[in-house]
């Protein structure tokens, strides 16, 4: 059985916004989870965590000598820092989305 | 060459920026203090009052640190003039005179400002392809980003202080690093280590621990006194990212990771107008406490087209709040958020309610978004009985100021005619700008600079 593990236990990351893109990148603490994190959080993870938020496409490039992700992620802002409703208007909490999604941790 | 940043936004804030003129022994200081949000605000302070559209805090910020760049011959390099440089130039003229400065050169770098080359035909690449006039709204000024090659000369001319209003961000730091060390403008590899630099800078204490605690997994030492960055960065671009040792905060790989690819996209190929700057062969050398080495980045030629901001009067913004406490604060709140969907009656998309201590900035992420609230809100539901308070806030954009007006009215009197115990009712009215983004050729930009003298 394996074990889950939330994002946010091995991994930190910090979100920034262009227009009604937003991106995070993602960095593991300990570069042995990496391969973990990067096996698991793929864009396509990351699309499905979240319909009702991220509108556009979701493109990963990965940093892998600095043991980081980037997820770049388009009409994910609402419309935007100048038109969302939203009170985080530009996305900084962004991060905290991703970090609170969950990983399977394999047994052994 | 040693180079600081003392803003890294147009609020940032100011005594660690003097601490770091003074003690920092710096050869430039950059202050960053553009944004999509503050041009545009830039603009309509300008087309208000033709004396304004600067950084208001640009008095301050300048009076605070010049007597030390002054004495440390420190130049300084800011965006702060936005949407109005003369006006700004001539703030900073005021200010140096004032402070018995006399003889400073300050330079006023223009040209950004795009608003008579764009037509209601240009294009705009992030609205599905459609025309500025499509949008519909009062076009309020459209700017060009500028490159270090609109700077350079105003440092050729030993200019003390350089206001500009939209340059490109590390623009701010490749300009005098071009200057001191005579890099051609199609010397891609060194502009790309120097843009790595400027954008590791441009944000301030984004790289020294800002924007970076989160208690028992990143814990930054004394942030309530964080320094600002300083950048020591070789004839070959190589860079070291540190801080003043008494001050606060951290400089760690950590924290130039997440700032490296902070509002990047494609680290293979980041655009600025200097160059084609590849983040991705970047590394990173843990150098010591609060130092690491940058080193590595590749650059290829620039782009023949420049970004424009282009910026309109979207209206209003209204933003109301009232709060619950204690016992079935959910149910009470969850009744109210009810109610103001009954009486705000507005077409979708323009109005948000969200319960703040429930679930407001990620309400719209989870595939529940939208979900019934109903059996959170049950008094004997665990969650409702672990919420100690919640806020009630009402957002609305409109074009029409009453009917925004309208909506704050009606929040407010949830006092008297809503769930009992509903308490401090605040509401604001912002004004509210949209913005989007063209291309222009290179060719028709053309950037100055004018020299004034205190």
């Amino acid at each position: 059985m394996a074990r889950q593990i939330r994002l946010h236990q091995i991994a930190h990351a910090r979100a920034g916004d262009k227009g009604n893109t937003s991106n995070v990148s993602v960095w593991v603490y300990d570069p042995a989870d990496y391969p973990l994190v990067k096996a698991q959080l793929t864009a396509e993870r990351v699309r499905l965590a979240f319909p009702n938020l991220i509108r556009g496409d979701v493109q990963r490039y990965a940093l892998d000598h600095l043991h980081g992700l980037n997820f770049v992620m388009g009409e994910a802002l609402e419309g935007g820092v100048n038109t969302s409703l939203n009170l985080d208007s530009h996305g900084k909490s962004w991060s905290y989305l991703l970090l609170g999604l969950m990983l399977e941790v394999p047994d052994n | 060459m040693r180079i600081g940043c003392g803003a890294g936004f147009s609020s940032d804030r100011l005594q660690p920026a003097i601490d770091l003129a003074t003690e920092g022994a710096l050869d430039a200081i950059i202050f960053e203090c553009v944004g999509e949000r503050t041009l545009a605000f830039g603009h309509r302070d300008r087309l208000a009052d033709p004396q304004r559209g600067y950084n208001p805090q640009l008095g301050a910020r300048l009076r605070g640190v010049l007597p030390a760049t002054h004495t440390n011959r420190t130049t300084i390099i800011t965006n702060m003039g936005v949407a109005n440089v003369p006006a700004a130039a001539e703030v900073a003229r005021g200010v140096a005179r004032d402070l018995g400065l006399n003889g400073l050169t300050i330079a006023a770098v223009t040209g950004d400002d795009v608003s008579d080359t764009i037509t209601p035909d240009t294009v705009l690449y992030d609205f599905g392809g459609r025309t500025i006039a499509d949008v519909g709204l009062p076009l309020v000024g459209a700017n060009v980003y500028l490159g270090a090659d609109a700077i350079l000369p105003a440092l050729d001319e030993e200019a003390h202080v350089v206001i500009t209003g939209r340059v490109a961000d590390p623009a701010l730091v490749l300009a005098p690093l071009r200057h001191r060390y005579g890099w051609a403008g199609d010397d891609w590899d060194h502009l790309a280590r120097g843009t790595v630099a400027g954008h590791l800078l441009e944000c301030g204490m984004q790289i020294t621990g800002g924007y970076f605690a989160d208690p028992g997994y990143k814990d930054v030492p004394d942030l309530a006194h964080c320094g600002f960055p300083l950048a020591e960065v070789g004839p070959d671009g190589t860079t070291t990212i540190t801080k003043l040792e008494r001050a606060g905060g951290r400089v760690d790989l950590r924290t130039v990771k997440e700032q490296l690819l902070y509002e990047v996209h494609d680290p293979t190929a980041y655009l600025t107008p200097d160059v084609t700057a590849d983040f991705s062969t970047v590394t990173l050398t843990d150098n010591g406490p609060d130092r690491v080495r940058v080193a590595a980045a590749q650059g290829r030629v620039r782009p023949d087209q420049l970004k424009v901001t282009v910026g309109f009067d979207g209206g209003h913004l209204g933003e109301a709040g009232i709060s619950y406490a204690g016992p079935n604060a959910v149910a009470r709140a969850a009744l109210a958020r009810a109610i103001l969907q009954e009486r705000v009656q507005v077409d979708t998309g323009r109005l948000r309610i969200d319960l703040i201590g429930v679930d407001a900035l990620h309400a719209s992420a989870s595939a529940a978004a939208g979900r019934d609230l109903t059996e959170l809100a049950q008094p004997d539901d665990e969650a409702n009985a672990a919420v100690r308070d919640v806020r009630v806030r009402c957002a609305l954009r409109s074009t029409d100021r009453d009917e925004v007006g309208a909506m704050l009215w009606e929040v407010e009197s949830l006092l008297c005619c809503g769930p009992a115990g509903g308490g401090g009712y605040r509401g604001q009215i912002t004004p509210c700008v949209v913005t989007h983004s063209a291309l222009i050729d290179r060719d028709a930009v053309r950037p100055e600079v004018a020299l004034h003298r205190s």
